[in-house]
């Protein structure tokens, strides 16, 4: 991968990243989160984890940020005009924020491996997975493609089975404390009555 | 040439920024916002150790999973913290975080 596409999706993620924290008018920050989610989706898909990428866009690009956007237009929230900053939090935050950063890019110098992306040997992994893993992974190996929907898949449903389940049930719980949450109003109202 | 390090320092550089957000800004759609910008930059640092630890030759598909995992809380975690938010603006009128002091005593 030509590192100057890495640089580009890294600048779009953090720039509309800046911009989620500076923004005055909510639905600016809004947008400007789903941007730097795609670029951050685009970052995945540099580091082969294609199906992780496009999870990102679906489900955070859309889905979230979607469900945010409708919470921001529903309650008519107007920009915060004149209001006066508090300047200890915002110095607090900045200092906090520029100490963060320097720290890891100290600590970072100890993981500039001479091992970079686009390395990939695929060849080499057939081996391993003819034997233990599904035919149709060990033959996109050997085709020389990496079959990353179908290893995760395999990770998913084999090794992490039952977390899977837990996650859906995680699920159910969530969207029945939701409808919980918004039906407060008219259940109090009949218990009332 | 792009290396694992590079990738951190984007992760920590987007984490700060999330981070930042949280504690200088008072609308608490943004904190929510910049939490979300917090998850994700987990999500790239994990992602990125996925793709630099090599098992039989392919990526560790165990961090991903995980990723895969997290990703899903935090949409739960989303619908939730947003139902929540709806109903706290609906009895306050307001999204201030500074406006909400009723457990300071």
């Amino acid at each position: 991968m030509p590192s100057f596409i890495f640089y580009l999706f890294a600048l779009v993620t953090l720039g509309f990243g800046l911009l989620v924290v500076t923004a005055r008018n909510p639905v600016t920050s809004a947008l400007s989160l789903a941007s730097s989610f795609v670029g951050l989706a685009a970052l995945f898909i540099s580091l082969d984890a294609y199906f992780i990428g496009i999870i990102q866009i679906l489900v955070y690009a859309g889905a979230v940020m979607v469900l945010f956007l409708f919470i921001i237009m529903l309650m008519d929230i107007k920009a915060e005009e004149g209001k006066k900053t508090n300047n200890g939090a915002l110095v607090g935050g900045c200092l906090l924020a520029v100490l963060l950063v320097l720290q890891v890019i100290m600590v970072s110098g100890a993981f500039h491996g001479e091992r970079t992306v686009g390395d990939l040997d695929t060849a080499a992994a057939i081996g391993k997975a003819a034997g233990t893993e599904l035919p149709t992974i060990a033959n996109d190996l050997r085709e020389g493609s990496l079959p990353d929907t179908k290893l995760m898949g395999y990770a998913l449903f084999d090794r992490y089975g039952f977390h899977l389940q837990v996650v859906g049930l995680l699920l159910l719980v969530g969207t029945v404390g939701v409808v919980m949450l918004s039906k407060r109003d008219t259940a109090a109202k009949e218990a009332g009555n | 040439m792009v290396t694992l390090g590079h990738y951190l320092v984007v992760s920590g550089a987007l984490f700060a920024l999330g981070l930042a957000g949280v504690i200088a800004r008072r609308n608490i759609l943004i904190i929510y916002m910049c939490l979300e910008m917090m998850l994700s930059a987990a999500n790239l640092t994990l992602v990125a150790f996925s793709r630099f630890h090599l098992v039989d030759h392919l990526p560790d598909y165990g961090a991903q999973a995980l990723v895969f995992f997290t990703i899903t809380v935090a949409a739960a975690e989303v619908a939730v913290g947003l139902a929540i938010i709806v109903a706290l603006f609906r009895s306050r009128q307001s999204v201030d975080v500074d406006s909400i002091t009723k457990l300071q005593g």
